[in-house]
């Protein structure tokens, strides 16, 4: 035997039940079993993408994925969409839309957070309690008001309109969460940078933001899946006009006018997910990290 | 020493005329480039200009004859409204630190927390507290008033609205969360945990409407000469069924409905409560099978008790976005067949029946729904320190 040193103990004890029992047959059939019934419906709609608009109507999707050599197999359906249905429009709408719509709140809370937790001012207290109390207000309390606003400002329909929108409507909840992280920093930090005659602009340049940079991307990844996804604000702001439809908005539309054309829907509807399954692939752990912090917007 | 003292008082002196400057700059940049982004035609326009510029004068007509590729234009568009939101803002929050760093230094430290905190507290000023005044203000006065408007709830349609999202609120969380729960508990005994976490978990980045498309081709309903291809009806037809036109077949359409919903929380309430099992000290589990207690008595009797404070967390979030469901009710159904809710019944009335009144009360009893819900996440919140 080696001496090993002595183990520190583990971070986070995992529970483990009695392994011998629980890796049994019927756990292990019953966890198969809910991964594939939770596919199953994602599973359809990317097989009936990849098949022939007449084939579809004519046979369920699993003959196909059962049968994969005897089936016919087409990216047609991607090139309509992408062409003659508007979706690469709205592609590039969503990300012109999106992008803005995540990196300025960021910007904005980030330095009102660090000013809530680090810079004591007169009103401090009650200015804090407003905005975190806003996370109360439901979206639905904003559109009147706000659609009239527009009017007269002839701000519907642009894309100004909704980078506002989606800025202001994200601020609380990237307030929240950036002031949580941002003022659980050690305060020591703080007090030597003070000493050493730091203005709060350099503090919050040099120590905030680089401390911060975990749950800054945490909160981007959720601002940018909830604007991307969002289909109530885009078609209250923005509408349907061909030329500003986003990502969900030209996908509903879709189901409005074409609601039995599977080979567009299914394909459509596929290409709306790409991004978001890319950022969740790619991101997944910083994903689940936003998630137990709090991030989802609901 | 002189000189470099010189150079000292030169360099101030710049400062005192830059950084004004560099502030006005930046709110020009904010302003201008506000009214450009507001302009619709303004980015074709400086796109016709920038073609004059290099010379391709056919192009720059093409544009401003309204019949030029836009693609390029919505760049163009995307590109300033980059440079303006966040190069704009940025700079002022620059300038503007630098502007107030050049006053004495007790007021300074009285402007430079508004500085910070100013631009996030006017945009919420404009987008939420003003709205929530007005809405409520419509609510009671447009369309007939408060009787009117709210008198209008107790009609046997608004009934059958409220009704249904009751059952949302109650099938949908309570499925989402007991799913969740339950899938935490099994997938945390097997090896593979984090790769079964991935399926039930993926739903989650897909859009609402995505997924209401997804699920309505699982739903698809075919008359029964014809092939079932909706995989709901090839099921229930296999097992000598008739076919059901399930979206249009009240009440277990709404039902199917909220099932979309369930797909997609459960894998929010899978993560965080399978984050909170993991916390469950290994002492206490063993100390409970020492005790004899059995596999289920331990996870409902041992676990789910300690892990109260995660559940309710995940209930009441999901709870409240249950409670302003929209996106699937609008693209599946636009809430016919008996399946309407409080949010999809607002748009009606705000974009079909133009009656803002009843729809700004919806949205205020929206609102009131919210409230509690909200209230008990945020107080739970800070008792769990979670999000800390």
């Amino acid at each position: 035997m080696t001496a090993r040193p002595i183990a520190a103990p583990p971070l986070k004890p995992r529970v483990r039940w009695r392994p011998a029992l629980l890796r049994s047959a019927p756990l292990k059939a019953a966890v198969i079993l809910i991964c594939v019934l939770w596919s199953l419906p994602t599973m359809g709609l990317l097989v009936s993408s990849l098949r022939r608009p007449e084939d579809i109507t004519q046979t369920g999707w699993w003959t196909a994925l059962l049968n994969p050599l005897g089936s016919d197999w087409t990216l047609n359906n991607y090139a309509t969409v992408f062409g003659s249905e508007g979706l690469g429009t709205a592609f590039l709408n969503s990300l012109i839309v999106t992008i803005p719509s995540t990196i300025i709140p960021i910007t904005m809370a980030a330095f009102a957070a660090y000013a809530f937790a680090w810079i004591k001012f007169p009103g401090r207290g009650i200015l804090f309690t407003i905005v975190i109390g806003l996370l109360v207000v439901p979206i639905q309390m904003s559109l009147i008001p706000i659609l009239r606003l527009y009017a007269g400002l002839q701000l519907n329909g642009t894309f100004l309109g909704i980078w506002l929108a989606h800025t202001a409507f994200g601020l609380p909840l990237a307030i929240f969460l950036l002031y949580n992280f941002i003022s659980q920093l050690p305060k020591d930090l703080f007090e030597s940078a003070a000493i050493d005659g730091a203005t709060h602009f350099q503090v919050f340049m040099k120590i905030v933001l680089p401390l911060s940079v975990p749950a800054l991307g945490a909160f981007a990844i959720f601002q940018f899946l909830w604007v991307w996804n969002d289909l109530l604000v885009a078609l209250v702001f923005l509408g349907v006009g061909p030329d500003v439809r986003l990502m969900p908005t030209a996908l509903s539309v879709l189901v409005g006018s074409r609601g039995e054309a599977w080979h567009v829907l299914t394909a459509g509807a596929f290409v709306t997910m790409l991004v978001p399954l890319a950022v969740f692939l790619l991101l997944q752990r910083a994903f689940v990290r936003g998630i137990l912090a709090g991030s989802v917007k609901s | 020493m002189a000189s470099q003292a010189g150079a000292r008082s030169m360099s101030a002196m710049t400062r005192r005329l830059v950084v004004p400057l560099g502030l006005i700059g930046a709110i020009a940049i904010i302003v201008i480039g506000g009214a450009f982004l507001a302009d619709r035609e303004g980015a074709p326009k400086l796109l016709a200009i920038i073609y004059d510029l290099i010379g391709s004068h056919d192009r720059a007509d093409e544009l401003r004859q309204g019949i030029g590729d836009t693609t390029l234009a919505k760049l163009l568009l995307g590109g300033v409204a980059l440079l303006v939101g966040v190069g704009g803002v940025w700079l002022f929050y620059i300038t503007a630190s630098a502007f107030v760093g050049m006053m004495k230094p007790n007021r300074q430290a009285r402007i430079i927390p508004w500085v910070f905190v100013l631009p996030a507290v006017a945009l919420l000023v404009v987008f939420l507290v003003y709205p929530t005044v007005a809405t409520i203000i419509t609510s009671l006065t447009v369309d007939g008033g408060f009787a009117a408007n709210y008198g209008a709830m107790f009609s046997g349609p608004m009934i059958a609205v409220f009704r249904n999202n009751l059952i949302w609120l109650v099938v949908a969380t309570g499925g989402s969360v007991f799913l969740g729960l339950i899938i935490a508990g099994l997938f945390d005994r097997v090896r593979r945990e984090a790769l079964a976490k991935t399926f039930v978990f993926l739903p989650l980045a897909i859009s609402l409407v995505g997924a209401s498309v997804i699920w309505r081709f699982v739903y698809v309903w075919r008359p029964p000469s014809q092939p079932q291809y909706g995989l709901l009806n090839a099921v229930w037809t296999g097992v000598g069924f008739d076919p059901i036109n399930w979206i249009a077949t009240p009440p277990i359409n709404t039902y199917l409905l909220i099932l979309i919903m369930i797909w997609l929380q459960t894998g929010f309430a899978m993560v965080v409560l399978s984050a909170a099992i993991k916390g469950v000290s290994i002492e206490v589990i063993e100390a409970a099978r020492l005790d004899g207690a059995s596999e289920r008595q331990l996870f409902f009797r041992v676990i789910v008790p300690i892990i109260k404070g995660s559940i309710i967390t995940v209930a009441t979030t999901i709870a409240i976005a249950v409670l302003k469901i929209f996106d699937i009710v609008y693209v599946t159904t636009q809430g016919r067949y008996d399946t309407d809710v409080v949010a999809n019944r607002m748009f009606l009335e705000m974009f079909v029946f133009f009656r803002d009144g009843r729809a700004a009360a919806l949205a205020v009893v929206l609102f009131i729904a919210v409230l509690p819900v909200m209230f008990l996440n945020l107080r739970n919140l800070r008792t769990q320190g979670i999000g800390q």
